[in-house]
């Protein structure tokens, strides 16, 4: 009888006992990424799920993401598979509206711009030593873009995915601290006092009906291998534009959307494991995505610096920050940072053409991306 | 630029000076200052508060 009351009792402080420093550290990191979302309110939609699944799966024991703990049973259904980030893009797209980047289709360069850090990065991480596919992985944070940073990690690279996506995400809520210093470096005072006037080009219902179509269809035969990835965004803008299905755009940018994001939030946070996330590794993920970050900003605004030459300096240079994908924080930059100089400036709707080029970028390099590796045989 | 007017600062009459906020606008959930292109009287208002604009409307003379 004593002694299975002793039993009894360890049962109970087992858990204290096999508590590791590391695991400490992780509910910590996990703790400050929760203090992070609700105290200062950088995307706690995410935070907050990853945040407390880094806390759950570092409890000892408890075995969270064992063969048969819950956190487990959601990553394979939703992660593994690549369904959760492709459920958010059906909700990115009918989302998005593609209008400021039909109105002015030149911008789009600048969308594309926007990605070069994408591909800097990758050379950058391959040069440091980082294996073909974690490199991948490391230079898709230069997406700025949260769910195409999950996917193509969670293809590629899984081990790496918490580090992957805590980057992406605290690096696109910092883009009004990243962007505006790279910004005023590389432009004149006069390229950012330029005035761009208000181009209104009409856009017909039939324009913005075949654009995801249209899209859809050449890009993924083009990048076959991101047809998952176009194809859930146009989907969803294709729900959105048509008019025809009201409840399905509804469902898919709220409740399926929501549900989505708490799934893959916990399941993000699962990743965390204290092995898998205490590493220098990590350190070098974080670093890199800065990197990216930043040279995506550099490649943009000196695209926009050319472009502005061949327009005959009608286009402030200063838009180009705005081709990452992180929308629609960086054409607000934009916006505010054009007004700082030139307090007649407002630049917020080519801001906002060049940042839906961006979201558009972002997707088309990734698949781009996945189709090259496809080619080399790689993946 | 496409909006909704989320302040009028100035009243018909007022003098302003080139640069000074005569109409704060919301676009795209942030808060534009519309400023005076030059220094003037305002002449005429022809924006309020929760009205939506369309892009190159006028919203106000300045003499």
């Amino acid at each position: 009888m004593e002694s299975a009351l002793v039993s009894g009792f360890q049962g109970l402080t087992s858990g204290i006992t096999n508590l590791g420093v590391d695991q400490v550290i992780m509910i910590l990191i996990g703790s400050a990424l929760l203090y992070l979302g609700i105290k200062k309110g950088y995307e706690p939609l995410l935070l907050v799920p990853i945040g407390f699944g880094a806390i759950l799966v570092n409890i000892p024991l408890a075995d969270l993401m064992g063969e048969e703990g819950f956190l487990r049973f959601f990553y394979d259904i939703g992660v593994r598979t690549e369904i959760f980030p492709l459920l958010i893009f059906v909700g990115i797209g009918a989302m998005t509206d593609f209008q400021p980047l039909l109105e002015n289709p030149k911008i789009i360069l600048l969308g594309a711009a926007g990605q070069f850090g994408i591909f800097l990065t990758l050379l950058l991480a391959l040069a440091v030593g980082f294996d073909k596919l974690d490199a991948v992985a490391v230079a898709i944070i230069g997406a700025c873009d949260g769910p195409t940073a999950i996917y193509v990690s969670a293809k590629f690279a899984p081990h790496m995915l918490g580090a992957v996506s805590v980057a992406a995400y605290s690096y696109m809520s910092l883009v009004p601290l990243i962007q505006p210093p790279i910004m005023r470096l590389l432009t004149t005072d006069r390229e950012r006092k330029i005035v761009m006037g208000a181009a209104k080009q009409p856009v017909s219902r039939a324009t913005k009906v075949l654009f995801p179509i249209v899209v859809t269809v050449f890009a993924s035969i083009l990048a076959p291998k991101g047809a998952p990835l176009i194809g859930t965004v146009m989907l969803g803008n294709l729900m959105k534009e048509s008019g025809v299905v009201d409840r399905l755009k509804r469902a898919s940018e709220n409740e399926i959307a929501n549900i989505v994001t708490l799934l893959l939030g916990l399941c993000i946070g699962a990743t965390m494991e204290a092995d898998k996330f205490l590493r220098a590794q990590t350190l070098m993920v974080l670093a890199l995505g800065f990197v990216a970050i930043c040279l995506d900003t550099v490649v943009g605004v000196l695209f926009g610096k050319l472009m502005c030459v061949l327009s005959g300096g009608k286009i402030n240079p200063l838009i180009g920050a705005a081709g990452i994908s992180a929308f629609p924080m960086s054409a607000r930059v934009v916006q505010v940072e054009g007004q700082k100089y030139n307090k007649k400036n407002y630049l917020l709707m080519y801001a906002m053409s060049a940042n839906a080029g961006g979201q558009i970028g972002s997707v088309i390099a990734a698949a781009i991306m996945l189709s090259v590796l496809a080619g080399m045989g790689i993946v | 630029m496409v909006g909704k007017i989320l302040r009028v600062e100035k009243k018909v009459g007022d003098r302003v000076e080139e640069d000074e906020v005569i109409i704060v606008m919301e676009a795209m959930k942030m808060e534009i200052p519309i400023v005076a292109p030059a220094s003037g009287v305002v002449k005429e208002l022809k924006a309020e508060a929760g009205q939506a604009v369309e892009a190159d409307q006028p919203l106000a003379q300045i003499e």
